[in-house]
């Protein structure tokens, strides 16, 4: 990358990933078309348009598959034919966030600077600081931007406000910043309005199709305590003893409650999120695991027998309770004294019920 | 629709005096809590602040104080356990998708 001039090795490389050769020159990624002539040297020009690769890799890490390799090497980026007046535009590393910024940027000439987040989002570089004051200052030294271009001004997503201080910057590099918009497809409305964001482009959005994009991670991420579930499921009916097929379908039957609790925490509740009624994710949880185990109750498994509802009743709207709470990390709203607060009389609630349930419905086998 | 989290429980403070009104406030903010009343900013929307901290950060005068934080039940559920799980790592819950950029 003859654009880096000065730079250390590439971080990308550094720590834990292999995401290099151990030798021997970096490949082009598919996604150069090209390189430009600045006066600190070669830039990469990136493609806008994605190809089948970069939409298979979404949909990789959607389902959490190898998401912490999704990384592009940082430094600046050429995106049309820029020159020394064209804008500038800082974004994180990940290369998630890196692809949807380029496909926006078709028919525009301006210049990219790509920090070194880890890999990790904007959103989350900037609250764990990684997408900082001091990373951007460093990477705006090291490929001597101001070398490249005239002006003296860089455009951060609005979303990275709470890792970078503008004053800071603008004290230690003369570098002066402006906040875009939040998403990056209202980067070029912006761009044309002459770097000015409509109100409307300042806010986070939190609807249907943004709260559906999370869940196959949760449910990914609920796979393995399911498994370890339905294993113990077996395990417990062995002693019932009969052929392979009927343990299986005890097993399984027995499994259901709670494959259903687990759903109504993970899909239920992010897809009816504004519509539950109460605050706390753990109540909107608990209402939805509430309805799942009427449902159960009294409609799939009628005359469990007295114990054995009340059981239900105590440990499946627990569980769904549980699963809400860990939601709270996924909404773009919730603050951390509020999760703080809603964690101090949830978690307690919870597990006393989950476990009281879980002793009544082993009694109940037993009777 | 705003989305609603719970009442009167952010650490958001903001000193008047300090202001000068340059309105970076209100510009970094992501959920509208900020409103610019005449030529004084003021905090118009408390409950709808999620601690991100952008405000404070970028408030070069230090009118604006928060104690920004992730609201992810996960991360600090794992912090409290003394586990290395800070947010949106490899097996945090809150995943890397939570990308609002997009």
């Amino acid at each position: 990358m003859t654009g880096e001039k000065g730079l250390p090795p590439p971080t990308c490389c550094a720590g834990r990933q292999r995401c290099c050769p151990a030798s021997g020159r970096r490949q082009v990624p598919h996604w150069q078309t090209g390189q430009l002539a600045t006066p600190a040297g070669m830039v990469p020009r990136v493609a806008t348009r994605l190809q089948t690769r970069d939409k298979l890799g979404a949909w990789r890490v959607r389902w959490g598959l190898g998401r912490m390799d999704y990384r592009v090497p940082p430094g600046l980026y050429a995106v049309g034919d820029p020159d020394g007046n064209a804008p500038v535009l800082v974004s994180a590393n990940y290369k998630l966030s890196f692809d949807r910024l380029r496909r926006e940027l078709a028919g525009l000439s301006l210049w990219l600077l790509v920090l070194d987040t880890g890999g990790i989002n904007v959103w989350c570089a900037a609250g764990k600081g990684t997408f900082g004051t001091g990373e951007l200052v460093r990477r705006l030294e090291a490929v001597q931007l101001d070398r490249v271009i005239s002006h003296r001004t860089i455009i951060l997503p609005q979303l990275a406000a709470p890792g970078v201080a503008a004053h800071e910057v603008k004290r230690r590099s003369g570098f002066r910043v402006l906040y875009g918009p939040v998403r990056a497809g209202d980067i070029p409305a912006f761009l044309k309005d002459g770097a000015k964001a409509a109100p409307a482009m300042r806010l986070v959005r939190f609807g249907l199709l943004d709260r559906l994009a999370l869940v196959p991670v949760e449910l990914v991420a609920m796979a393995r305590p399911a498994g370890v579930l339905f294993l113990a499921l077996l395990v417990l009916n062995l002693a019932g003893g009969g052929p392979p097929v009927a343990l299986l379908g005890r097993a399984l039957s027995g499994f259901i409650p709670f494959l259903g609790a687990m759903l109504a925490g993970t899909v239920l509740v992010p897809a009816l999120l504004p519509y539950l009624p109460g605050r706390a994710f753990a109540g909107k949880g608990w209402l939805s695991g509430l309805l799942w185990t009427a449902v159960y109750a009294f409609l799939i498994a009628p005359g469990s027998g007295w114990m054995a509802t009340a059981s239900y009743f105590l440990i499946l709207p627990a569980i769904a309770a549980f699963l809400a709470l860990n939601f709270t990390g996924s909404s773009t709203y919730t603050s951390l004294s509020g999760v703080v607060r809603e964690m101090g009389i949830a978690l307690p609630a919870i597990v006393v019920s989950a476990g009281l349930g879980a002793v009544g419905l082993i009694v109940s086998r037993l009777l | 629709m705003k989305d609603r989290y719970l009442r009167n429980v952010v650490t958001l403070r903001f000193d008047a005096a300090r202001c000068d009104g340059c309105g970076l406030c209100l510009e970094v903010c992501p959920r509208q809590v900020f409103a610019r009343e005449g030529k004084a900013i003021a905090i118009v929307d408390r409950d709808a602040c999620m601690e991100c901290g952008a405000c404070a950060r970028n408030c070069h005068r230090g009118a604006v104080t928060v104690r920004a934080g992730v609201g992810c039940a996960y991360a600090i559920l794992m912090s409290r356990l003394r586990r290395r799980g800070t947010c949106c790592g490899e097996t945090c819950g809150c995943s890397l998708e939570e990308d609002p950029t997009a």
